[in-house]
C-alpha cells in the first residue's frame, strides 16, 4: 500500500502544478491562492467558539422556539503577536448557519473530504448522557465541536481561502443572504437527486473505488465501536460497597473496618466521573471520524457521478456522429427507426436532409465541446481529490494514534484508581 | 496445614530429624502410602477402579513425628495471621483432605478424598494416619457429633445434594469446590476443644472401614441423657444473651441471602460484560485489517482488550468459587445454630415444667425436690456454659474467614487491575514510539 502511496504522490505533485493555473468554474474565488500552508486563514486568525446561550424567537412558520446560539470569537493574530491583546471581535450563530457553510462547502468543493460538525442530535449514548437536545452536556460537547470544524475548516489548505468562510467568521447580519445568492442550492439539489439516484460507470476509477470501500469500512468500524454499551468495567467496587454497607450494620467488631472501606468505594465512584468524561472525548473523536468516512464517501461518489455523465455525453457524441453518418452515406449501419420509415415511406427531399446534416453538425460541435469539458473535470476531480484524500489519510492517521493513546492512558488511569481502591480497602479489612 | 515436606533442624545433631527412625518402626522409608493410594497418586486425579473405599494406615518413626508436630506448630504459630485456625493453645492434631479420586463400581460412582491425620495424642494409636472417605463418611461423622455432643455447635457441611442435570458432580471444579469445604469442616472439628475428643471422630480418622451400622453402640451413651428430653414443656423466658444470639442469626442470615443475591447478580452482570468486551475487541482487529499505518496500533489495542477479558474472566472464576461457597457454608452454619438454640431452650423448658410441679409437690406434701430435677439443673447450666464458650468461638471463627474472604476478594481485585494495566503499558510505549518516529519522519 506504501508503494502506491508513494507513486501517486509523484504523479499529484505533476499535475497539481499544471492544474493550479487552470482556470476551473468550480473555482468561485477570484483571489484564489490555494496549495500554499503560508496563507492558510488560521495562522491570520484566532478563532474560537466560546460560549453557548439560549435564545426564543420566532421561526420562518411564525411559531415560537427556542434554540441555542454560540458566540464565535475573533482575533487577529498579528495583533496577538505584536503584544496589542486586542478584544476579539464577536458575533452569534446558530447550528444551522453552520450547517448552511458546511453544505456551501460541499457543493462548491466536490473533490475535497469537508471536515465533520457535530451530530445534530446526541445518538450514540454513552453513559449518563441523555438525548436532549437542551442538555447542558451535550450542548457544551457541541460548542467543542462546531470549533473544531471551523479550525480544520479554516486550516484546509483549499478551505481555508474561501470567501464565504471569512464572512461566516465576520459578517453576522446578511451573510445568510450572500450565500443564497451563490445560487449554490440548485447545484445541491440537482447533485443530491443525482447521487441518490443508482447508476453504473462503465470504467471506474479503480482508486477511488477502494478509497470508497475503505470509507464504507470505516463508517462500520467506528460506529460499532460506538455502539458498544458499556466500555469500562466499574462493577467490582460496587460490589464491595454493597457488602460493606450491608455488614457493617450489623457487625460490632468488623464495623469500622467494613465502613471505612464503604468510605473507599465511595471515593473511587466519583473519581471515576473524571475517567468516564475521557471516555466520552473518545467518543467523540469516533463520532468525527465516522462523519469524516461519510465525507471521503460523498467524494468518491461524486466523482463516480462526473465520470458517468462524462460516459453519458460520449455515448451521445458517439450516437450522433453515427447519425451524420447514416444521413450523409445513405446507408443504414445498424437497424433504426429511421432506417424503417426510409424503406417504407422513402426517403426525405435533398433540403430537409440537408437542414438536418447541418443541425446534427452543430449539436455534434457541441456535444465534442461538452465532453473535453467534462473529461477535463473528471479529471481535475479525480487529481484534486486524490491530493486531499491523500491529505487527509495523513490526518486521519495522526488524529486517530492520539486518540489511541489518550484511549489507552485512560485506561491505565483506571487500572490504577482501582488497584489504590482496593488496596485501601483491604488495609481496612486487614484491620477487622 | 500442611502434609508439605518438613524442614530439617540443624541442631538436632548429624542426621536430619526424617532420617531418625523410631526403633519400633517397620517401614524404611518415612510416610509412603500403601500401595492401592500410591499407584492412584502417581496418575491422574480422576482414576477409576481403585480398591473402593480402602483406607490406608501409615506407620511412621513416632518420635521423628514429635518433633515434627512441634515443628509444624512452629510454622503454624508463626502464620498466624494466614491461618484462621491458629490459635494461642498448643495444637496437638493436624487434619488435611484432599487428593480426590473417582471410583466406579457396579453399582454406583462416587468420589473419595484422603483425610491425613498427624497427632501426639494419646487417645490415637499411632502419630500419623491416612484414610480414605467420602462424602458419606464426612455426614455419618456429622450426625454422630450432633447427636453425642448435642450442647455444641457443629461445624456445617456443603451441601449434600446436588440437581444432577444442572451441576457436574464429577466435575473439576465442583470436586475441588467440595473438597474444600470437607477440608475446613474437618479442621473446624479438629480445632474444637471438646468435638475434637469426640470418639467418632477418632473413629473417622483411622478406622480402616467405617462400619456405620454398629454405629458404636458404648461411645452414644453420653448422648443419650440429652436426647431424651421430654417435649410438651413449654419455655417460659429465654435469657437475654441467647436471645440477643437468635437475633443476631436471623439477621445475619439475612443480610447473608442478600449479600449473595447480590453477588450473583454480579457474576451475571460480568459475564454479559464479558461477551460485551469480546466483540469490542474483536471490532479493533476487524479495522486493523484495513489500515495501513494504523494496523500495528489498532492491533495492540485488540490485544489490550483481549489480556482484559481473560483477567475479568479469572476474577468471575474466583468470585464463583472462593466467595459464594463461604457465604452458603456460613448460612447452612447459621441453621444448624439456630436448631442448637432450639435444643438448648427445651433443655430449660424441662428444667422449669420440672421444679414448677416439684416445688407444687413440695408446698403439699413436702416431698423434698427431687435429684432428677437438680440434674436437669445441671444439664441446662452445662449446655448454657458450652454455648457461650462455641458462640465465642464461632464469633473469632467467623470474624477470621470473612476477613479472609474480603481480602481474598481485595486481592483478586487488584491482581485484575494489574493484569490489565501491564496490557495497556506496554502497549502505550509501542504507540507513543511510533508517535515520536512519525513525527521526525515528518519533520525530515
Amino acid at each position: 500500500m506504501t508503494f502506491i502511496w508513494n507513486n501517486l504522490k509523484q504523479e499529484l505533485i505533476k499535475d497539481e502544478s499544471h492544474i493550479i493555473h487552470h482556470n476551473s468554474s468550480l473555482e468561485q474565488n477570484p483571489s484564489n491562492t490555494n496549495g500554499t500552508e503560508g496563507s492558510c486563514l488560521l495562522r491570520r486568525m484566532e478563532i474560537c467558539v466560546s460560549e453557548a446561550e439560549k435564545r426564543s424567537g420566532r421561526n420562518a412558520v411564525s411559531m415560537q422556539e427556542t434554540f441555542t446560539v454560540y458566540l464565535l470569537e475573533t482575533r487577529s493574530m498579528e495583533a496577538i503577536a505584536e503584544g496589542l491583546n486586542p478584544p476579539p471581535d464577536c458575533l452569534w450563530r446558530r447550528y444551522s448557519e453552520f450547517e448552511l457553510l458546511r453544505n456551501y462547502l460541499i457543493v462548491t468543493y466536490p473533490y475535497i473530504v469537508v471536515p465533520p460538525l457535530p451530530e445534530k442530535r446526541a445518538e450514540f449514548v454513552w453513559h449518563k448522557l441523555s438525548a436532549d437536545n437542551m442538555d447542558p452536556d451535550f450542548v457544551e460537547r457541541r460548542r467543542i465541536g462546531l470549533e473544531n470544524f471551523l479550525l480544520r475548516v479554516a486550516s484546509h489548505p483549499v478551505l481555508s481561502n474561501e470567501e464565504m468562510l471569512y464572512h461566516f467568521l465576520t459578517k453576522e447580519h446578511g451573510w445568510k443572504e450572500m450565500v443564497f445568492e451563490t445560487g449554490f442550492q440548485a447545484k445541491a439539489d440537482s447533485r443530491l437527486r443525482a447521487l441518490n439516484a443508482t447508476f453504473r460507470v462503465r470504467s471506474p476509477h479503480k482508486r477511488l473505488v477502494e478509497m470508497k470501500h475503505y470509507s464504507d469500512g470505516l463508517q462500520s468500524h467506528t460506529s460499532q465501536l460506538l455502539r458498544a454499551r458499556t466500555v469500562s468495567y466499574t462493577n467490582g467496587p460496587t460490589v464491595c460497597m454493597c457488602l460493606c454497607s450491608e455488614w457493617s450494620a450489623i457487625e460490632k467488631e468488623m464495623g469500622d473496618g467494613l465502613q471505612s472501606a464503604g468510605h473507599h468505594m465511595d471515593a473511587y465512584a466519583t473519581s471515576i466521573d473524571d475517567i468516564l468524561e475521557e471516555e466520552e472525548h473518545y467518543a467523540d473523536q469516533l463520532k468525527e471520524y465516522l462523519s469524516y468516512a461519510e465525507a471521503l464517501r460523498a467524494v468518491c461518489r461524486k466523482h463516480e457521478l462526473s465520470q458517468f455523465e462524462l460516459e453519458m455525453a460520449s455515448q451521445d457524441l458517439v450516437s450522433k456522429k453515427q447519425q451524420r453518418e447514416e444521413l450523409a452515406t445513405g446507408m443504414v449501419r445498424t437497424f433504426s427507426l429511421k432506417g424503417m420509415t426510409n424503406k417504407l415511406f422513402g426517403q426525405e427531399a435533398p433540403e430537409q436532409r440537408e437542414a438536418k446534416l447541418n443541425l446534427l453538425e452543430e449539436l455534434i460541435a457541441e456535444g465534442e465541446e461538452a465532453v473535453k469539458e467534462k473529461t477535463a473535470e473528471c479529471q481535475e476531480h479525480a487529481v484534486k481529490a486524490w491530493a486531499d484524500i491523500l491529505r487527509f489519510k495523513d490526518q486521519k492517521d495522526k488524529d486517530l494514534l492520539e486518540a489511541l493513546i489518550s484511549y489507552a492512558l485512560m485506561q491505565i488511569s483506571m487500572c490504577k484508581k482501582g488497584i489504590q481502591v482496593w488496596s485501601n480497602a483491604r488495609e481496612c479489612f486487614l484491620k477487622m | 496445614m500442611s502434609v508439605g515436606v518438613p524442614r530439617g533442624l540443624a541442631s538436632s545433631g548429624q542426621k536430619l530429624i526424617t532420617e531418625i527412625l523410631h526403633p519400633l518402626s517397620a517401614a524404611e522409608e518415612p510416610m509412603s502410602p500403601g500401595p492401592d493410594v500410591t499407584a492412584g497418586a502417581d496418575q491422574e486425579k480422576q482414576e477409576p477402579g481403585l480398591t473402593n473405599g480402602a483406607p490406608v494406615e501409615i506407620s511412621s518413626p513416632s518420635s521423628a513425628s514429635v518433633l515434627l508436630s512441634r515443628l509444624q506448630l512452629d510454622d503454624e504459630l508463626e502464620a498466624d495471621d494466614q491461618d484462621p485456625y491458629g490459635s494461642t493453645e498448643a495444637r496437638d492434631l493436624f487434619v488435611t483432605v484432599d487428593d480426590p479420586k473417582k471410583h466406579v463400581s457396579t453399582m454406583e460412582t462416587y468420589i473419595t478424598y484422603r483425610v491425613s491425620t498427624k497427632t501426639t495424642r494419646i487417645e490415637f494409636d499411632l502419630p500419623e494416619y491416612s484414610v480414605r472417605r467420602r462424602y458419606q463418611d464426612f455426614d455419618w461423622l456429622r450426625t454422630k457429633l450432633e447427636d453425642s455432643q448435642p450442647t455444641h455447635l457443629i461445624p456445617p457441611l456443603p451441601e449434600k445434594f446436588v440437581m444432577k442435570g444442572v451441576v457436574d458432580r464429577f466435575s473439576e471444579e465442583f470436586v475441588e469446590t467440595r473438597m474444600k469445604a470437607l477440608d475446613k469442616f474437618l479442621k473446624r472439628v479438629a480445632d474444637h476443644p471438646v468435638l475434637s475428643f469426640n470418639p467418632h471422630l477418632n473413629a473417622f480418622l483411622t478406622a480402616k472401614d467405617l462400619n456405620k451400622r454398629q454405629g458404636l453402640a458404648l461411645l452414644t451413651k453420653v448422648g443419650e441423657s440429652v436426647k431424651h428430653v421430654a417435649g410438651g414443656y413449654k419455655l417460659r423466658a429465654r435469657p437475654a444473651e441467647f436471645c440477643a444470639m437468635g437475633e443476631y442469626l436471623d439477621t445475619f442470615s439475612q443480610k447473608l441471602g442478600t449479600i449473595d443475591r447480590i453477588a450473583q447478580r454480579i457474576l451475571k452482570e460480568q459475564s454479559e460484560y464479558l461477551t460485551e468486551l469480546r466483540e469490542y475487541g474483536a471490532v479493533y482487529s476487524s479495522w486493523a485489517g484495513s489500515e495501513e499505518q494504523l494496523q500495528r496500533p489498532l492491533e495492540g489495542v485488540a490485544g489490550c482488550v483481549t489480556t482484559s477479558c481473560g483477567a475479568l474472566e479469572d476474577l468471575s472464576d474466583n468470585m464463583s468459587q472462593d466467595f459464594l461457597p463461604v457465604l452458603r457454608e456460613y448460612v447452612l452454619y447459621i441453621e444448624s445454630m439456630k436448631n442448637v438454640l432450639r435444643k438448648r431452650d427445651q433443655v430449660q423448658a424441662e428444667y422449669e415444667g420440672r421444679l414448677e410441679a416439684a416445688v407444687l409437690r413440695k408446698q403439699e406434701d413436702r416431698t423434698p425436690i427431687p435429684v432428677e430435677v437438680e440434674k436437669c439443673q445441671d444439664k441446662v447450666e452445662c449446655f448454657n456454659a458450652d454455648l457461650k464458650a462455641d458462640w465465642e468461638r464461632w464469633q473469632r471463627n467467623k470474624r477470621q474467614d470473612f476477613k479472609q474472604l474480603l481480602t481474598g476478594m481485595a486481592d483478586k481485585n487488584i491482581n485484575y487491575y494489574e493484569k490489565c494495566q501491564d496490557a495497556w503499558e506496554s502497549l502505550i510505549t509501542l504507540l507513543q514510539e511510533k508517535q515520536t518516529e512519525d513525527k521526525t519522519s515528518e519533520t525530515n
